[in-house]
Order: structure tokens, then sequence, then C-alpha cells
């Protein structure tokens, strides 16, 4: 029997980019990137538990340029995922729908995690913890 | 009328095979690591320094050492969640889709477990 190609509903490129679809893919890409800093805390709390050199070695790695820029992008993304995911939450109680409503807390989503991630580390340098 | 079972009624499920369970676990772990992962944040940035002993230290503390636990907990829970769902998304061969859950299933209790167990051991002083 012939297998011809069945119609497909529109899918992701005929779409116009917007902030919506944007935000929803940053969540999932902070979400799955902290899947990863899950795995880095766990590792700091096993080499806590170790003994002083352990702990040494691992705090030398967060301390590595690497690490600095991975703890850097862990901050933005604990933030973002929490203002976004806050977001989600009122959404699934029936707020914040309106076209204008959406929009705006996006936008408070990012721009808050960027001002957040900013005072964390400014905190940090400024008790000269860097 | 209507098609489904009485059994699949009962269950909750429709035709994702599944409940609302995931859906709904996956909100109370969240509305749950609010107060877990800020606690966590700032207590880190309130700290002295981050020394071996005044960490230790920090942990031995019953209220931290316990909070802790539960973060970790929490915070592994939501995660499985979550990488499940974008594995069930993007990864099409039956196989390779099965490896995959069942090792974020293995992944997140092995490394939550040992986090967890390490913060006993310092909780406890051991």
């Amino acid at each position: 029997m012939p297998v011809r190609a069945r119609p497909l509903s529109p899918h992701l490129l005929i779409y116009r980019w917007q902030i919506g679809n944007t935000l929803s893919i940053l969540h999932r890409v902070t979400g799955v990137f902290l899947g990863l800093g899950f795995l880095a805390l766990s590792f700091w709390f096993v080499a806590l538990a170790t003994d002083a050199r352990s702990y040494r070695t691992a705090t030398h790695l967060f301390a590595s340029p690497l690490g600095w820029l991975a703890l850097l992008g862990w901050t933005f993304a604990f933030f973002y995922h929490l203002l976004n995911g806050v977001r989600h939450l009122l959404w699934d109680v029936g707020r914040g729908f309106e076209r204008v409503e959406r929009s705006l807390s996006g936008w408070i989503a990012v721009i808050g995690a960027i001002v957040l991630t900013l005072c964390v580390w400014a905190l940090l340098w400024h008790f000269e913890r860097l | 009328m209507s098609l489904r079972s009485p059994l699949g009624r009962v269950l909750g499920l429709g035709s994702a095979k599944s409940g609302t369970g995931h859906w709904w676990g996956q909100r109370v772990s969240a509305l749950a690591l609010i107060p877990l992962s800020l606690w966590f944040v700032f207590s880190l940035l309130l700290l002295p320094n981050l020394d071996y002993a005044t960490a230790r230290a920090w942990l031995h503390w019953p209220v931290s050492g316990f909070l802790a636990i539960l973060l970790v907990a929490v915070a592994a829970y939501h995660s499985y969640l979550g990488t499940t769902v974008v594995v069930e998304d993007y990864v099409h061969s039956e196989g390779y889709k099965l490896l995959g859950l069942l090792l974020l299933r293995f992944l997140h209790v092995l490394v939550g477990g040992a986090a967890i167990f390490a913060i006993l051991l310092i909780a406890f002083g051991i």
C-alpha cells in the first residue's frame, strides 16, 4: 500500500518569533541548566562531607574562570526560572492572561532576573568574596 | 455518552496514558522550592565566608541541615519531572527515550541520595 505524506499542523518555523515563545524556550533551557547546577550543588555537599582537602579541590574548581562563568549563569538561570515559574503558577490559577499582562510579566521576569543577578554579584563583590 | 472506561475515570487517565499526577507534582514542588531555594541562596550569601569549617558549622546546625535535606529532595524531584518532559518531547526513538528516562531516574536518585547522605554525615558530625 503506497504511503502518502499526511498533512501536518503548522509547526514552529511557520510562526513569527515573539516574546512569549522566547521566554517559554528560555524557561526550559534555564531549567535544564539548573539541573546541571543541582549536580554541582550535590558535588559541593559531598566534597564538604568528605574532608578539607576534597573541599579545597571543589572550591578551586568553582573559583576557576569556567567555574565563575557557570556560577554566574546559574545565578541568572535561578532567578529567571524562579520569576517565570511564579508567572506560570499565576497562569495556572487563571490570572494574567490579558495581552498586556502577558508581555509585562514576561519583561518583569527577564529584567528582574538580570537585576537580581547583578545584586547578588554586587553583594559578593562588596563582601570581597570574588 | 462517555467512551472512557470506569477504571480509566477512577485513575484519572486520558489519552496521554497518565493522569494529572506529573503536572500537579511539578507545581507543588515548584511552590515548595520558592522559599527553600531563596533560603539557601541568601544563607550562603550571609555566611561570613565559605571556608571548610564555616560551611560545615552552618550545616551542622539542625535547622540548616534539615532545610538543606528538604531542598535537595524537592529539587531532585522537580528536576526529575522537568528533565523527563524534555526527554519525552525531543527524543523520538522509543529505545533511546526509554534509556534516557531510566538514566534520568537513576541519576536523580543517585545524586540526590548522595547529597542527602553527605548532609546527614555533616549534621551528625561524622
